[in-house]
């Protein structure tokens, strides 16, 4: 017999979901739900009582609503009265309602919280079992407060049924991620633990998803729980799955216990005792054995819950590092997975062999795979599995190998999916650095980093390859011949040109013996590409043009003449101008020996562990965590010998630099004048501003030093004087937002912003979101708020936000917004970034009005005619008369008000016709009454409009706001 | 842990979603627009694991995927889950709906919200998965049913049902 009858669903839910289904247009669905939604806030305002079942069937369709995406924001009293019902139905709705949609932040916890309370003590396991599901659900730190101490006590009570064990157990897991300080330990620890050897094996696999966690905070504490699970393990890994009641799934036993209890397992080292120690290898055997046993069942169900055993195992052994039999089963068996026609074996395999790559004892069994793991990635269908084995073969790179590998990914990269270029383009900078013996290696690869993927090529890495050219000066004339050859190309990447520009301005002398790449060759080759490039690499191949007047004197009146071109003395960017002058003017006035002091060989670079690094930590998870696994590993084998020397098999970046480059020369600070205005302009002496103080333009400087704070007002007022006047403010879209808080702000092609705000009286919080629709990043982004009224009216703080975003990604700001007093203009958000090396500059108003700010406040017919008349003075009262915009719907127009802010009150006005309306505006400084009413002529297509204020100038203000929306 | 369970059809119109963070609900909305959009462009055949979307917490988060005729059924989970468990987890999760309700189909997902809720709840609890037996699962929900039919005649309305 099915568990449900198909015939019991209710009428009323299914001819509503019907109609729904049926529902031709969005505006249709949405007219529909609001006549449903009016429908059920009257049945529950309603004076008649409702039963249970209505109750049930009403929140069934604010669930379906819900689901449907539309906000629910009414129904929680109901559902909380629902709670304390001694029907088992009604409660259960009730729980279903609340877990769903009440957050961890409403106000209604308390009531909730004593409705929890009265089933938690009511020894009905059914109650027991619903009250533990919702604290689990809900999980807010107030309800961690009031159940602290109650859930360990019902966990280990002895007279506690199972299912509520079970169900105890992972609530007390999820307080504990909530507050763990709250959580008391100590007393309950050892018959927690005990737990493990419940007969009820899905007590069991609760108690150990609760242990696992625990014990990854205080290890010392759970110390006994390893051989407990090692017995455990060992239990169901040789059983013949007698004492198994029915967890055996497809032919295999327990498996996700067994998942459990590995994972359990790592949280700690081998075990010391040598007994435990062959128990749990052998368990470990055995699970390897049965990987090569023939299946007992065709089902992919059987394959995934053995496999699903084998993998944990295979972690298991990683991480315990010590048997090297074991570690080179396991990688031989992970190398079998690797030729395996099921793609999430496959997948899984890939993702393994990453960690065990980093294990010392397998580092050269896992390089025995490179062959395979690059034809992956070359056959692979799917992009996730390719994800992978460019992650495996990061990680198994050294010396022996990088050449090929670098190479591979190279080649990968051509053809590489967008979402994952530039994940690899850090990685291929990373490797060439890392393990590059011969340094004009090192320049080729990233110069062809450039060329294959010159758009996913962040500052960082072309930095990079500048900072190491400069600090090496065996590789510099190579470096000069190279970019010198690649730039002859005729379409160059832009970051090709930058870094050309910066090695033939500081070493194109080395090159310059030959006929053909005479220093004027050398200009002029440069100077092909200057018209197509943007204005900071125009800026700094300027640059390159005066030191070039240093390098070979023979082409000062060329340089000169292009300097003195009103292109350049006339050009609009006000940085260039100023880099034209001033590099005229000193190459016209300094002598040689001041030309040759100022315009002097770049200084090395001091140390730092390389930038790119720092990046590919902060991008992506997956390789930047091999290090922390690393860390946390090292901290659990504590003292065992090899740990140690697992660190220099990994060796670290910053340590290989040091060997490798000279950090001991002095470096003078800078040397010239015009540098060191520029210097000072930056205020962040990172190695960013470091390079950019003689390449970039100061605003470019600024850009990168956003979020190290100084730079930001520099943005702002270059984006004035240059951009400002010719982007007009988008303004028309306020309209929509006076009566709602989310929504679309602003699209264009390139880009999306999305809007969700919330106030409380004066406060109120905006969320903005940056979608960036393209395939390409945006980067020097910044958005800041303008905030036209004064400080002592209105309080915008922006959080400052990611220089960065990826395409297709979206980045989120938060706005805090206070209001101190009455105000009229809005604020304006500005965004610059820059796209495909194009500056781009949006300027959009912030729907932030008085309105926002409304209170609404019930009242009954007398209190109302009552303030009305106390609000009597003329200059209190504002009116207007106007067409309708729209068409004339009461619903539409409740829901206008509604969104305005005020409550709607029905039954004031004698004429049912008419919409009343009441709240209170709060400010820092004042709070003011707010009454109105809303007059429609359906013949004449017009309303008119009445409200009467405390303060003229906020009747003013609220009149024209919601004059505009009907 | 497992972030969010959510099921839609080969439209991308949700028809569970089970969050086990809190989000606000336009956030929600976009999280299961974004899972669709990434996780229906994928051909079949492909593996059933990618990195999450922006939304959910990039690749600290996986997605884990199954799609039977006209329904996708993803689990967002974080590194402490077994890739393989949680899949095999889904095919109990849909093997429980199917005995409950004999050769499920997307229409009693629809008109049986909160019995699918039900179920669910006795397979995942707070974000942890709870119990995997599908005998017990199965018992569960029956004694619940008994209990809604003891009380069912209190529901015997003759009112008109809207």
């Amino acid at each position: 017999m099915p568990a449900v009858s198909k015939g019991d669903g209710m009428r009323g839910l299914a001819v509503f979901i019907s109609d729904i289904r049926n529902c031709k247009s969005k505006e249709a669905e949405i007219k529909r739900i609001n006549k449903e939604l009016a429908n059920i806030r009257s049945k529950f305002k309603g004076d008649k009582a409702l039963d249970g079942y209505s109750k049930k069937k009403y929140v069934c369709k604010l669930l379906f609503i819900f689901l449907l995406g539309h906000d629910i924001d009414f129904g929680h009293m109901e559902a909380v009265n629902l709670l304390s019902s001694n029907k088992y139905t009604e409660k259960q709705i009730g729980y279903l309602f609340i877990s769903v949609l009440v957050n961890s932040n409403s106000d209604l916890i308390r009531l909730i919280n004593n409705a929890i309370k009265n089933d938690l003590s009511s020894r009905n396991p059914v109650s027991m079992n619903l009250a533990l599901h919702c604290i689990a659900n809900v999980g807010s730190k107030e309800m961690a407060e009031a159940f602290a101490a109650e859930i360990p006590r019902i966990l280990v009570a002895g007279n506690t049924v199972d299912s509520v064990k079970q169900s105890a157990a992972l609530c007390l897991l999820r307080l504990n991620r909530t507050s763990p300080d709250l959580i008391p330990m100590g007393e309950w620890t050892a018959r927690v633990v005990h737990l493990l050897n419940d007969q009820h094996l899905g007590v069991v696999t609760a108690a150990v998803s609760l242990i696992t966690t625990l014990a990854q905070k205080s290890p010392d504490d759970f110390k006994t729980s390893i051989s407990l699970a090692v017995a455990r393990l060992s239990r169901i890994v040789t059983s013949a799955a007698i004492d198994l009641q029915d967890y055996t799934y497809y032919f295999v036993a327990a498996p996700w216990l067994s998942v459990k209890l590995l994972r359990l397992l790592q949280c700690y080292p081998p075990p010391e005792d040598a007994g435990l120690r062959s128990r749990l290898t052998e368990c470990l055997v055995t699970i390897l054995n049965k990987a090569q046993e023939p299946p007992k069942s065709k089902k992919v169900q059987h394959s995934n819950a053995k496999n699903a055993v084998l993998f944990e195992a295979i972690a298991l052994i990683i991480h315990h590092d010590s048997e090297p039999t074991l570690l080179v089963r396991a990688c031989n068996q992970l190398g079998q997975f690797l030729q395996h026609r099921e793609t999430n074996l496959r997948y899984l395999a890939l993702e393994s062999m990453c960690t065990l790559a980093s294990s010392e004892f397998s580092h050269e069994a896992v390089k025995t795979h490179i062959e395979t793991v690059i034809n992956a990635l070359k056959t692979e269908r799917d992009v996730s599995v390719r994800q992978r084995a460019v992650d495996l073969l990061y990680s198994m790179c050294d010396r022996s190998n990088a050449k090929q590998i670098v190479a591979e990914m190279l080649s990968y990269l051509e053809n590489a999916d967008y979402s994952i270029r530039e994940e690899i383009v850090l990685k291929v900078a990373i490797q060439a650095e890392k393990y590059a013996v011969d340094y004009t290696w090192y320049v080729d690869t990233i110069l062809n980093l450039i060329r294959v993927a010159g758009d996913y090529v962040s500052e960082e890495v072309w930095y990079r390859v500048i900072q190491i050219v400069i600090n090496r000066d065996d590789v510099q004339g190579y470096a000069a011949k190279t970019v010198f050859e690649t730039l002859q190309a005729p379409a160059c990447h832009e970051n090709l040109v930058k870094v050309g520009g910066y090695i033939l301005g500081e070493f194109g002398n080395l090159i310059a013996g030959d006929s053909r790449s005479s220093p004027l060759v050398q200009f002029n080759l440069l100077h092909s590409k200057f018209h197509l490039c943007s204005v900071p690499t125009r800026a700094l191949l300027l640059s390159a043009y005066i030191k070039f007047i240093n390098l070979f004197p023979e082409v000062k009146p060329t340089i000169q003449e292009v300097l003195r071109s009103d292109s350049q003395l006339r050009n609009a960017d006000v940085e260039l101008q100023q880099r034209a002058v001033e590099y005229l003017r000193l190459s016209c006035i300094a002598s040689t020996d001041i030309l040759a002091t100022v315009l002097e060989e770049m200084p090395p670079f001091p140390e730092r562990e390389s930038s790119i690094l720092a990046k590919l930590k902060k991008k992506k998870g997956s390789s930047a965590k091999l290090p922390d696994i690393d860390e946390t590993r090292r901290q659990v084998n504590g003292s065992t010998e090899h740990s140690a020397n697992n660190g220099t098999a990994n060796t670290s970046p910053p340590l290989l630099l040091e060997d490798l480059l000279p950090t001991s020369r002095p470096r003078p600070y800078s040397s010239s004048p015009i540098l060191l205005s520029a210097s000072t302009m930056g205020s962040a002496h990172s190695f960013t501003a470091d390079m950019l103080n003689l390449t970039s333009t100061p605003a470019a400087a600024a850009a990168a030093a956003v979020g190290g704070g100084g730079g930001g007002l520099l943005v702002d007022v270059f984006s004035e004087n240059s951009t400002s006047p010719s982007v007009d403010v988008s303004e028309d879209h306020l309209e929509r937002f006076v009566c709602k808080n989310n929504g679309i702000l602003y699209e264009n092609q390139l880009l999306q912003i999305g809007l969700k705000s919330e106030y409380r009286q004066n406060l109120g919080r905006m969320y903005l979101f940056y979608g960036n629709k393209t395939s390409i990043q945006f980067l020097s982004f910044t958005s800041s708020v303008t905030n036209n009224t004064s400080q002592s009216q209105l309080i915008v703080q922006a959080k400052p936000v990611d220089p960065m975003i990826e395409g297709g990604a979206q980045v989120q700001q938060t706005l805090n917004i206070e209001c101190v007093s009455e105000f009229t203009d809005a604020p304006e958000l500005t965004i610059i970034f820059r796209y495909g090396g194009n500056p781009q500059h949006i300027a959009v108003k912030l729907p932030v009005m008085l309105n926002k700010f409304f209170q609404p406040t019930e009242m009954t017919s007398q209190d109302y005619f009552q303030r009305w008349k106390q609000l009597g003075a003329p200059q209190q009262e504002v009116q207007k008369i106007f067409k309708a915009k729209y068409p004339m719907d009461s619903d539409a127009t409740k829901a206008k008000i509604i969104g305005f802010g005020v409550a709607l009150l029905d039954g004031v006005d004698p004429n049912p016709a008419n919409f009343v309306g009441a709240g209170v505006v709060h400010t820092k400084t004042s709070q003011v009454g707010c009454l109105l009413r809303l007059e429609p002529n359906t013949q004449a297509q017009m309303y008119r409009l009445t409200l009467r204020t405390s303060r003229e100038p906020v009747s003013h203000t609220l009149l024209e706001l919601l004059c505009e929306q009907f | 842990m497992i972030r969010a369970i959510l099921i839609f059809n080969n439209h991308g119109k949700p028809r569970l979603s089970k969050f086990y963070e809190h989000y606000t609900e336009d956030t929600e909305q976009q999280i299961i627009r974004e899972t669709f959009h990434l996780v229906s462009k994928r051909d079949e055949n492909v593996c059933n694991f990618l990195e999450g979307g922006m939304l959910i917490g990039g690749s600290d988060y996986k997605l884990i995927y199954r799609h039977y005729a006209t329904l996708y059924f993803v689990f967002c989970v974080d590194s402490s889950e077994s890739e393989l468990g949680i899949l095999d987890l889904i095919q109990v999760f849909v093997e429980t709906l199917d005995k409950c309700f004999e050769n499920v189909c997307e229409l009693d997902l629809i008109f049986h919200v909160d019995k699918v809720h039900n179920i669910l709840a006795e397979m995942v609890m707070g974000g942890m998965v709870l119990e995997t037996n599908m005998n017990e699962i199965i018992m569960q929900v029956d004694a619940q049913n008994k209990m809604e039919k003891s009380e069912t005649f209190i529901f015997q309305s003759t009112r008109q049902d809207r």
